[in-house]
């Protein structure tokens, strides 16, 4: 499918990571937002706000991030394309509602402009403290999609790929931007609506009695076909463990069940899903593993490392979660070490030590977050990393 | 011959029966009216959506043939309030308890009252969190026992059709699990009307609040009913107040004007935008929402 043209700004544009993200939901196709404000993210909000009313959209603010999420989880089953924007305090809201989006398969999205934590910390400076809650944060076994842009272009690109990805895969997506992408201003080409992707949910249309809600066969990826309410199916969703009615039971079999193929559909698709950028991974003897705003302050210390005829190579995460583990399992095979910088005390950095497994050396460049890295302290441990 | 079937099951999920409803709970009372109201409010079934959130009550969405959901604890308004406005043609309903809706979902309730979204909200008030073991609540009565009151409640409870008419419903009604007539006309009136309708039903929880209080079956419960319930259309909001085995007003309370967020939103944009807004949604409906 195509994009709606009412609702893509076609051209090159001046703008901040924040406005792109809310230019690339319009242009991805989203309809319905429900949002509170909370710094650096609310600019996303602003920015829908205004633009809304003349592409058919519902701008809604609603009383705190627990209705937010509700709101966006409803307006889905309504059957408008949904958005929430966060930042880490309002996420920690939406935990328990992201969980009931991925119990019922609601395609959603959900962005997290990250600030240093942890509670109150520092609203108006960076921090990519939130990856490992991204994954986790909800109670109980699930697997989500969250991807990582590292540019404002990278906020209208991937924030219309995250509507894409959730659309197919009925699950809430994640756009864990940081502040610094978020108020960085640069310049972001919108292309012709004809030039843009998008993937709309996969609607069930045959008799209406024979309806099941979460049945699948194996050629949908392992995902069910969506009913909308009002399009006469009455079906009924739970976030109780259910079997292909939709409806409650309680055992061990159906759970067994449920939650596989909540994980299986993630897992199994993963070449589907995933994304990265590479360079110079071929010779390299350190391999720079970063994301978001820390992945543009590591090319900094990479060019100084290889002008001191270190072999670096980068490999940005562009798809957080799920994790690329096959692909670092590959490359652990053939370099010395790997070097994780991230704006925190280290997260996806016991992510990468999973996947390596011992195969090779893994060091952390810490950093508390409220500003980015030093690229000459990243040096330093790229330096001891190669040794 | 032909089979017996259940005068409800086009609307009732039968293939879900036995419910999970003690003997003698007033949810089922409260389940009949709202699917006699169903009926008489003459609204396709396939554009119904109800919601729930988590309790006894919240159990009330997976019983229904319509579009159900089934949410999280405290949060079925949000939901309702999303799925209304990405369809507005959909009649939803809102089907919890007073837990779940006034205390944990106590600001959900207050805010959509007051943008007037128009859904309907049905709280059952059996004065106690039931689905977890009868513990107080913010409607359980001075000095009733419950497991987290075991030596009486002392904290003051809300009084649901002020709040309702205080936060800007402008429909508001109680009625009891006894006035099962009443009751069915007051949801119809609530479903008919555009806007934030708010119908409260005072209901027996036998095995949990009834029980602790030695005050005896679901019987004696609308047995007390019928002794102290006084009917009053006129009463002031502010004097209803439910206090221990004391009288309890029932009555129509409310039933005004206002524009709903709907309404608002498609008026302040047409003003500002001129023709090149297209109205979002319907915007009036001959009859009811
Ligand atoms: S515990 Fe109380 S409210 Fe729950 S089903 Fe039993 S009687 Fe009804």
């Amino acid at each position: 499918m195509k994009a709606d043209p009412r609702g893509v700004k076609t051209g090159a544009h001046y703008l901040d990571g924040d406005h792109a993200c809310a230019e690339g939901a319009l242009a991805a196709g989203c309809r319905f937002f429900a949002g509170y404000p909370i710094t650096p993210s609310t600019e996303v909000a602003e920015r829908i706000a205004s633009r809304f009313p003349l592409v058919g959209g519902v701008f809604i603010q609603m009383e705190d991030e627990l209705a937010s999420i509700a709101a966006v989880l409803g307006g889905s089953w309504g059957g408008k394309k949904s958005m929430t924007v966060t930042s880490g305090p309002g996420f920690s809201l939406m935990m328990e509602n992201i969980g009931l989006g991925v119990m019922t398969e609601t395609p959603c999205v959900v962005v997290n402009v990250q600030r240093g934590g942890p509670s109150t910390g520092l609203p108006t400076l960076p921090g990519q403290q939130d990856m490992m809650q991204a994954r986790w944060g909800s109670h109980g076994d699930y697997e989500i999609i969250a991807i990582v842009p590292n540019s404002p272009q990278e906020c209208f690109d991937l924030t219309i790929q995250a509507f894409n990805l959730s659309e197919k895969y009925r699950v809430p997506v994640l756009v864990m931007m940081d502040e610094c992408v978020g108020h960085m201003t640069e310049k972001v080409v919108i292309p012709p609506a004809e030039e843009i992707e998008v993937f709309n949910r996969k609607l069930y249309d045959g008799p209406k009695d024979q309806y099941l809600p979460y049945e699948v066969d194996n050629t949908n990826g392992r995902v069910p076909l969506m009913a909308h309410a009002g399009d006469g199916y009455r079906f009924h969703v739970t976030g109780l463990t259910h079997d292909e009615k939709g409806y409650p039971v309680m055992n061990a079999e159906v759970q067994q069940e449920c939650v596989s193929r909540l994980i299986d559909k993630i897992n199994k698709n993963t070449d589907d899903i995933i994304q990265y950028e590479e360079e110079q991974i071929t010779n390299a003897d350190v391999v720079v593993v970063t994301y978001g705003i820390s992945s543009r302050v590591s090319m900094r210390a990479i060019r100084l490392a290889r002008e001191q005829g270190l072999n670096v190579g980068l490999f940005r995460l562009i798809t957080a979660w799920p994790f690329p583990e096959k692909r670092i399992k590959q490359i652990a095979k053939k370099v010395k070490a790997f070097v994780m910088v991230e704006l925190n005390l280290g997260q996806m950095v016991y992510e990468l030590e999973r996947c390596i497994a011992g195969k090779a050396k893994v060091k952390l460049a810490p950093h508390a977050g409220g500003w980015v890295h030093n690229p000459t302290d990243i040096l330093k441990i790229i330096k001891e990393a190669a040794k | 011959m032909t089979e017996a079937t259940h005068p409800m099951e086009n609307i009732l999920r039968m293939d879900r029966m036995p419910h999970i409803w003690c003997p003698g709970c007033g949810i089922g009372t409260a389940v009949t009216a709202f699917a006699m109201a169903l009926e008489k409010a003459e609204i396709p079934l396939d554009n119904i959506a109800v919601v729930s959130g988590i309790g006894c009550t919240g159990r009330v969405a997976g019983y229904m043939k319509l579009d159900s959901f089934h949410t999280t604890h405290g949060r079925a308004i949000p939901f309702a309030t999303g799925l209304k406005l990405a369809n507005p043609e959909l009649t939803v309903i809102v089907f919890s308890g007073d837990g779940d809706l006034i205390a944990i979902g106590g600001n959900h309730f207050i805010h959509a009252a007051r943008r007037n979204v128009d859904i309907n909200v049905f709280c059952l008030n059996n004065f106690n969190y039931a689905m977890t073991g009868g513990q107080s609540g913010p409607t359980t009565p001075e000095p009733a026992i419950t497991t987290t009151s075991p030596y009486g409640a002392f904290e003051h409870p809300f009084s649901l059709p002020f709040l309702a008419e205080g936060s800007g419903a402008v429909y508001v009604s109680r009625w009891t699990a006894l006035h099962i007539r009443r009751l069915t006309n007051s949801m119809t009136e609530a479903l008919q009307k555009r806007g934030f309708s708010f119908v409260e039903i005072i209901a027996p929880c036998p095995t949990l609040y009834s029980r602790r209080n030695r005050l005896g079956d679901g019987l004696e419960e609308l047995k007390y009913y019928h002794d102290q319930i006084v009917i009053d259309h006129e009463a002031d909001t502010r004097e209803l107040g439910i206090g221990f085995r004391d009288q309890i007003v029932v009555g129509n309370f409310v039933d005004r004007e206002r524009p709903t967020f709907m309404d608002a939103l498609n008026t302040r944009f047409t003003e500002v935008f001129g023709k090149k807004y297209e109205p979002y949604g319907k915007v009036a409906h001959e009859n009811g929402n």
